[in-house]
């Protein structure tokens, strides 16, 4: 320091006393800095100011301001981003004086959450992927626009139909959380059950069992021929329930599901819930899960199963396009809804989970509302739906859309599903009410200890009629009930 | 010349001291802040709560087992990782046997390979090694399972990161592994600037390589091992278990919550649940843990300083 001074005589830099002083200064700064921070969070007030409605006519139904930009923003994981851009290039047909602002990524929640906050939205998000935000939040908080006006609006293909009447069973339904309004669309059309080789299957010269004694026989067969009976995704057991929940509901009836979903009191202690959980736990009592499993993630579960090593995988209708690379080509990929316990089941075989995927919003505080919702509208017509099909390999919201294109063995074969399952076609909700419920609780600690033999299936219940039971008494999420 | 003298130092000081209040304290005090709301991180909107966060946190089971394990890290991983490193450092730059017409304190041979060797894990990103690991600790056909099986151990196939009780110690293998390198060349800088006529000495007196290390190396190597300790702890609770945890476990942060550290309940409760609010309250109690732990680590290692 005292190289900085050439004339100091003697000084000791900041005294005692200035230090006081200046302390002192400092704490009277930090008073008026939290008035300002309380604007930090809230400064979106200026965000409100919507686009001038344009003119409404049949073919702009939604009355589209043409001259407003459109602000679009897409989840770009495993459906690319191509089937967007395709969309995109009809809505600047439709409005050539607009301009679209669109942009593919895969972090929704970092780009996003900002512009929520400042009340700056974009005015139509693809809200998928790892970083999905909260939805039970945005619309708890009332941050997103009700898409009734579009469900509404006639038909991109037929002016007498209603988009709504265009979709697949259950669509409409998933984007509501209490009431009527419509919060998101679901664009993607997701098909769970059990996958398996349909060669595999005939090797070992079996049919896919529909009763518990029959599965479990394939499974001794494959045993004895050293291929394990299943394999799931171990570090994430909450894929367990794609095959086992729509087991419950065919057992039980659909009701059961629904106590589920509704958090009720004792909903878990069901004697078909049981009934299932002892079914699955005897699947690793009895060796006929893959050794090591709850070690592996979902993409190890998949090569594994790929590669023979087991036969059956819980799984949703991605499986196809994300394991592509290690399914071999004569694989015969085959879903199949979920094996019951017997004759004695409430709902007939056949009973699959199905819903939709993808989700799509209209944030409440857009510019332009309308646009976003035009964007969908064109997105849910049959030649957008054919194009996305045909693209990535899934199934849209749009119902139909698949004649005049070649299916994959994963497609084809979930689609078959479908139609043999028709109204028995259930769709449980609590992974999207209550996402930690679901993932870490049921499913990690849950049933993933009860499939790595940690936990039996009594304790497994009471566990999770517990984890269950907590969750509807916490205050600080927000609870649903079916309608 | 008392005025010329301030302005100068002010002028050396403002910015940095400004930054470092813009992008340091400030993000500090605003955490403290939305602790005491309700806020979701989702919506602008959000009201005062009191004490109602903090309260929660208290009643906690997740946070109290979240704790626990970073407190773990924080404690076991600065001692394993430190004296591995000590060790290597020492091996590489001190304890080789003399050869004739050398130098009197040299490393063992092929030490300058062995210290490029050890910096390797440095330059891959943390994310990378955890990935890699993943790999490893594939029950099924991870190079572990298959080293114990082409060994003939058939019968011990542990399930890893997917047994409970392994789970933890598997993750902190990983941590270990990827930060001891940096810290045997960190130690290796430090032990070159030490003079060699102190070991020459110890020599001439008949000191054998242990005597050496606790007597000379050890003592003048102080206040890098302390330095070190408080990085390898705030390390252990911050960022590097935040990425292998949530990158490599079961859920992540399983199985069964046998791995979840604090700032993985942190994300988890800002990003997955909504709930930034006490998400930040979280935080402010990993903050403490960290003053805490940088606080103890400085008293407990407060030593006489030795110039050479």
């Amino acid at each position: 320091m005292g190289s900085t001074t050439d004339g100091s005589n003697g000084s000791e830099g900041v005294g005692r006393r200035d230090l006081i002083k200046r302390s002192a200064a400092l704490g009277l700064i930090s008073v008026p800095t939290m008035g300002f921070l309380s604007a930090c969070a809230s400064s979106g007030g200026g965000g409100e100011e919507k686009a001038e409605a344009g003119e409404k006519t049949a073919k702009n139904p939604l009355g589209v301001n043409d001259a407003t930009q459109m602000e679009f923003v897409l989840f770009d994981g495993g459906f690319g981003k191509e089937y967007g851009q395709d969309a995109v290039k009809l809505y600047e047909k439709s409005f050539p004086k607009a301009k679209v602002k669109f942009s593919a990524t895969q972090k929704i929640q970092s780009t996003l959450q900002p512009r929520f906050n400042q009340g700056t939205p974009p005015d139509l998000i693809d809200n998928s992927g790892a970083e999905q935000m909260d939805m039970g939040v945005l619309v708890g908080k009332k941050q997103l626009a009700d898409l009734t006006p579009l469900l509404d609006a006639p038909s991109y293909d037929d002016p007498d139909k209603k988009v709504r009447d265009t979709l697949r069973p259950g669509i409409v339904e998933m984007g509501q959380f209490d009431g009527d309004p419509v919060w998101i669309m679901y664009y993607a059309y997701t098909v769970y059950g059990v996958w398996y080789s349909q060669k595999a299957l005939d090797s070992l010269d079996e049919q896919y069992p529909e009763t518990w004694d029959q599965m479990l026989a394939v499974c001794e067969k494959a045993k004895k021929k050293g291929m394990a009976g299943w394999t799931y995704a171990g570090k994430y057991p909450y894929y367990l329930p794609f095959s086992l929940y729509p087991m419950i509901a065919k057992v039980g009836g659909r009701e059961v599901l629904d106590a589920i979903d509704n958090l009720e009191p004792n909903a878990w202690k069901h004697p078909a819930v049981k009934a299932s959980f002892e079914a699955y736990y005897e699947l690793f009592k009895k060796g006929y899960v893959l050794k090591g499993t709850p070690g592996l993630d979902h993409i190890q579960s998949q090569t594994a199963w790929a590669q023979g090593k087991a036969l059956f995988l819980p799984n949703g209708s991605w499986v196809e396009n994300e394991s592509a690379n290690v399914i071999p080509k004569d694989f015969g990929l085959a879903v199949n809804a979920p094996t019951g316990l017997d004759s004695s089941d409430k709902m007939p075989f056949g009973t699959i989970w199905a819903s939709g995927a993808e989700p799509f919003v209209v944030p409440a505080k857009a510019k332009n509302p309308s646009g976003g919702m035009e964007q969908l509208r064109i997105m849910l017509s049959e030649a957008s739906s054919r194009n996305f099909t045909s693209k990535v390999k899934s199934l849209s919201a749009y119902n139909g859309g698949t004649t005049g294109i070649t299916l994959t063995p994963g497609l084809e074969s979930g689609q078959a599903a479908l139609e043999k399952a028709g109204d028995n076609v259930v769709n449980p909700r609590i992974q999207d009410w209550y996402v930690k419920l679901q993932k870490e609780q049921i499913g990690v600690s849950g049933l993933g200890e009860m499939m790595a033999g940690r936990m039996t299936p009594a304790e497994a219940i009471k566990k999770i009629q517990g984890f269950a039971d907590a969750a509807a008494k916490d205050t600080s999420i927000k609870h649903y009930k079916h309608q | 010349m008392q005025h010329g003298k301030y302005r100068f130092i002010v002028g050396f000081l403002a910015v940095p001291l400004g930054l470092y209040a813009l992008f340091v304290v400030w993000p500090f005090i605003q955490s403290i802040y939305y602790s005491f709301t309700d806020w979701t991180g989702l919506s602008p909107e959000f009201k005062m709560v009191g004490f109602d966060n903090y309260s929660r946190m208290l009643d906690d089971d997740i946070f109290w087992k979240s704790l626990q394990h970073s407190l773990l890290f924080a404690l076991l991983l600065p001692v394993v990782t430190i004296g591995l490193a000590l060790f290597f450092a020492f091996m590489i730059n001190v304890g080789g046997r003399r050869r004739k017409g050398g130098p009197v304190v040299s490393g063992v041979r092929g030490s300058s390979f062995y210290k490029i060797v050890y910096f390797f894990p440095q330059v891959l990103s943390i994310a990378i090694v955890a990935l890699l690991f993943q790999f490893a600790y594939n029950p099924d056909s991870g190079a572990i399972n298959s080293l114990l099986r082409g060994i003939g151990l058939d019968s011990v196939q542990p399930l890893w990161l997917g047994d409970p009780n392994l789970a933890l110690w598997c993750v902190m293998a990983v941590l270990v592994w990827s930060t001891v390198g940096f810290f045997v060349v960190l130690f290796s800088a430090g032990m070159a600037s030490i003079p060699a006529d102190l070991y020459e000495a110890a020599l001439l007196d008949g000191a054998n390589r242990i005597t050496t290390f606790f007597r000379i190396t050890l003592p003048l190597l102080w206040d890098t091992v302390q330095s070190g300790w408080v990085y390898m702890g705030i390390l252990a609770l911050g960022a590097e278990s935040f990425a292998v945890v949530g990158i490599m476990t079961t859920g992540p942060g399983g199985p069964d919550y046998s791995t979840t550290v604090m700032v993985l309940y942190v994300y988890q409760k800002a990003f997955r649940d909504g709930q930034a609010a006490y998400a930040t309250t979280i935080g402010v109690a990993l903050l403490v843990v960290t003053l805490a732990f940088a606080a103890i680590v400085m008293r407990l290692g407060r030593r006489e300083r030795l110039e050479y």
